[in-house]
């Protein structure tokens, strides 16, 4: 390895509820790419925001140039050269370009904005990153790769000597990742280390001259650039074989049970969209951030009231305008943002298992108290959720319980087509694999599941058939025999369907 | 539960106090009064308890108890309605205020603010319109009528002390309110609704006619409590009648419980709280003889009982990350 510009050793960081970190070490060598990896809630994200200086590590110290550095705050962390990129972009779109470059560090001249020397600098810091727009060009006209490239040039005006990047390519077009990838190859050459954090092994492969892999907390385990592939990659990210993490057996039974014809969802009305899912069937939804996954769902589900198109459950056409006729109709849905959508954080267990099945419990208005706390119990043993009793504030759980919880109030109602997004977005690898298990025993029952994901690996282990979406559209179709990253990746770029089926019949 | 002992704690503190500070306020005339009034202004907090347990905020009850204050006498003195027409005719003006309230704030997405803030200013200023500003009353009339704020309901056993009658209202208000909370399907999506507006929607709970139901009982309650406040003075002058009383309400669920962010909330605690505020305002008039710094002290008490309450809650907070970091 090359001198050692960062080092991290034995990070711990506790969450109420979760222990994030439990020890994490971390080097980085000057000019070198150091992938990190790891499934949702190893601890990515933790561990950088804790380099960013976003957040401080319970114990554990960071050595810059062998030097202890406490970085207290994102101030102290840019002094000494580290710089992140969220993968929400953090830009003001009022403004322009250079403006957002040097946002705060603005070069002055008797107290005022020296704007010749501000636009001249600027354009310095853009060229190095092969952005070519003019430097008065405004930030909310510029496309979303662009607009990351402005990061970059707005992390490297601050002398920044590593970057870290989270989940960089997660909105980007192919020709905009391609382009990413050049700017990150020209900065590794100029000596500038790089922190990449991916869910796409592809790129990982392509960028990363080590890798280093998180596991619920812990480092799982380090690759050379020799030893990365895809296999060894997985193997130590979910801690065995991928055919033993995720389970799958066929389930899928001949009837159809959720038929979309022609949805046309709010956000893309001009992509009619068609298709099935079959009792016990899973089907995927892959694409990238803003293809439309999540539209899908909400659509369906009347939190979104589609604007045009047909939805039957099982034969019986429903209008979803609310989610209440939809609920009535067998759908459920466990939503994308956990938090917001799917617990009310600061009522009990039992209080946010029976809210949905309240109204079909109840007796002329009045709460069944006893049916409630039968069902809690019943809930809380049958999908194992880690809870003192069912009367623990569920803001206490850790974020796979939380997700248990949501599951359970479905459950009661004994829908019969699930839908889920991101389904275990956050949440630790234990939890993961019984929401896995659970969603195998549901298709086992012959509910239908529709689920949207952002994780690779779990669409490629989960789906019996997977749509791949791409600005609104459905760009294609693959039967779990067709799956590959490669083949998803495509598509979801949106290149032209090619070894895919369109027919949803002819699938095993 | 710990809150309501405390916030109890705090009115029996501050009775001991005013019954060894001041002689009048100990005389059965001054307690008979403050026992009335807390059952009145009861009402009131009951009602706006309801659309802070949504998360919102009514600043229209005052206003509310103006129209329906002055109007009541007005219909039946000036205009010669019959008591039934009037009395429903009050309490219809009432519903459909809430109702409007309701469904601007669900349907227009208006922010409760705002569209109760407006009404405050239409509502009063409507009764001062109608009635010219002239002070209206029932003069001698409607005596059966107003026995219901100035009765007294004797205490068999107890000699020398009655209950006045608005408890009973209160009692019955309360306990209907108390269920409606507690035991029904719709409390429970109160709750949910003002800690998660969007996780309740998510679980198939029409959140909108929920939010109008919080509205439109507010608004009811606040009509009774106009009712009732303008049997139990007699006369009301629209300028002023009822001016106020909706911070008197708010500051009474906030003591007796209630957050304004929403999900919380107990009667029992808001009548508590009710009582606090008035015993205060009392306590200031007889001990200090400054009735004029009352809102001092009252504005300063609920400051010091909410940052009490904020500081207890992030202590709790903090001594359970330190058990989760030692387990």
């Amino acid at each position: 390895m090359a001198e050692v510009l960062l080092e991290a050793r034995s990070l711990t960081k506790s969450f109420p509820g979760v222990r994030a970190l439990k020890g994490v070490s971390l080097t980085v060598g000057r000019g070198e790419v150091v992938a990190v990896i790891g499934e949702n809630g190893a601890g990515k994200s933790t561990l950088m925001k804790i380099l960013a200086g976003v957040q401080t590590a319970d114990t554990g110290e960071i050595l810059i140039d062998g030097q202890p550095a406490a970085l207290a705050s994102v101030e102290e962390a840019l002094a000494r050269g580290i710089a992140l990129i969220h993968q929400e972009l953090n830009l003001a779109q009022n403004l322009d370009v250079a403006a957002n470059l040097f946002l705060g560090r603005e070069p002055r001249r008797w107290g005022l904005i020296d704007r010749a020397r501000l636009h001249r600098e600027a354009g310095q810091f853009l060229r190095a990153v092969g952005l070519d727009v003019a430097p008065e060009t405004r930030v909310g006209s510029l496309a979303i790769g662009q607009q990351q490239l402005v990061e970059i040039a707005k992390a490297l005006s601050t002398q920044a000597r590593v970057l870290i990047m989270d989940e960089p390519t997660s909105s980007l077009s192919a020709g905009e990742a391609e382009n990413l990838f050049r700017v990150i190859q020209d900065l590794r050459s100029r000596g500038v280390s790089i922190v990449y954090i991916s869910h796409r092994l592809g790129e990982v492969t392509r960028l990363a001259d080590r890798v280093v892999v998180l596991r619920d907390g812990e480092n799982s385990g380090e690759l050379a650039r020799h030893e990365i592939s895809h296999a060894s990659m997985v193997r130590l990210m979910v801690g065995r074989d991928l055919s033993q993490f995720y389970p799958h057996q066929p389930h899928v039974r001949p009837e159809t049970v959720l038929e979309v014809e022609g949805l046309r969802t709010p956000a893309h009305p001009s992509h009619p969209l068609t298709f099935q899912v079959r009792a016990g069937e899973r089907v995927g939804l892959a694409g990238l951030v803003g293809a439309g996954r999540t539209e899908v769902l909400l659509a369906l589900f009347g939190v979104q009231p589609p604007v045009g198109g047909s939805v039957r459950i099982e034969g019986r056409s429903l209008q979803p305008t609310s989610p209440t006729e939809a609920i009535a109709a067998g759908l459920a849905l466990v939503p994308e943002d956990r938090k917001r959508e799917g617990v009310v954080l600061a009522m009990p267990v039992r209080e946010n298992v029976s809210l949905a099945s309240l109204r079909q419990d109840q007796r002329h208005g009045f709460r069944d108290a006893a049916r409630e706390e039968a069902l809690s119990a019943e809930m809380i043993q049958s999908l194992r959720i880690k809870t003192p009793g069912d009367r623990q504030v569920v803001q206490f759980l850790s974020g796979g319980n939380q997700q248990k919880v949501v599951i359970g109030k479905w459950l009661a109602l004994k829908p019969k087509v699930l839908l889920l997004d991101e389904p275990t977005r956050g949440i630790d690898i234990g939890a993961k694999q019984e929401i896995y298990r659970l969603m195998e025993e549901l298709a086992a029952q012959g509910v239908a599941i529709l689920f949207a994901s952002s994780e690779m690996e779990e669409i490629l282990g989960m789906s019996d058939r997977v749509l791949v979406m791409h600005e609104g559209r459905i760009n294609g179709e693959l039967g779990r025999h067709q799956l590959s990253e490669e083949a998803i990746m495509h598509l979801a770029t949106g290149t032209a369907p090619a070894a895919s089926t369109h027919s949803s019949e002819s699938h095993p | 539960m710990k809150k309501l002992l405390g916030i109890f704690g705090l009115l029996l503190a501050v009775c001991l106090f005013a019954t060894w500070a001041s002689e009048s306020f100990r005389s059965g005339y001054n307690v008979e009064n403050l026992i009335r009034r807390t059952a009145l202004f009861g009402v009131i907090g009951i009602g706006v308890t309801f659309v802070i347990v949504t998360g919102g905020i009514d600043l229209s009850i005052g206003s509310v108890i103006c129209l329906v204050g002055c109007g009541l006498p007005w219909l039946l003195t000036v205009q010669h309605w019959s008591l039934p027409a009037a009395l429903a005719a009050v309490i219809a003006v009432s519903v459909g205020i809430g109702l409007a309230h309701g469904l601007l704030i669900t349907r227009l997405r208006l922010q409760p603010f705002i569209v109760t803030l407006c009404g405050l200013m239409l509502y009063r200023g409507i009764t001062r319109g109608f009635t010219a500003d002239q002070t209206v009353g029932f003069a001698d009339g409607y005596k059966g009528l107003r026995l219901l704020a100035t009765g007294k309901i004797p205490v068999p056993g107890i000699q020398g002390f009655e209950i006045p009658a608005p408890w009973a209202v209160l009692v019955v208000v309360a306990i209907a309110a108390a269920v409606f909370l507690n035991r029904t399907i719709y409390g429970r999506y109160l709750l949910a609704l003002g800690n998660n507006e969007n996780a309740a929607r998510y679980s198939g709970i029409d959140t909108s006619r929920m939010i109008v139901l919080a509205y439109v009982l507010c608004s009811t309650l606040a009509g009774l409590g106009g009712v009732l406040f303008v049997l139990d003075v007699n006369s009301a002058q629209p300028v002023d009648f009822g001016n106020f009383y909706e911070l008197y309400a708010i500051a009474a669920a906030v003591l007796g419980g209630c957050s304004l962010r929403g999900g919380e909330g107990s009667i029992l605690g808001v009548i508590i709280g009710t009582a606090l505020i008035l015993v205060l305002r009392n306590v200031v008039t007889l001990v200090t003889n400054h009735s004029n710094i009352e809102f001092a002290i009252i504005g300063a008490v609920i400051l010091a009982g909410v940052i009490t309450d904020e500081l207890v809650k992030r202590y709790a907070v903090r001594r359970r990350a330190a058990r989760e970091l030692n387990r």
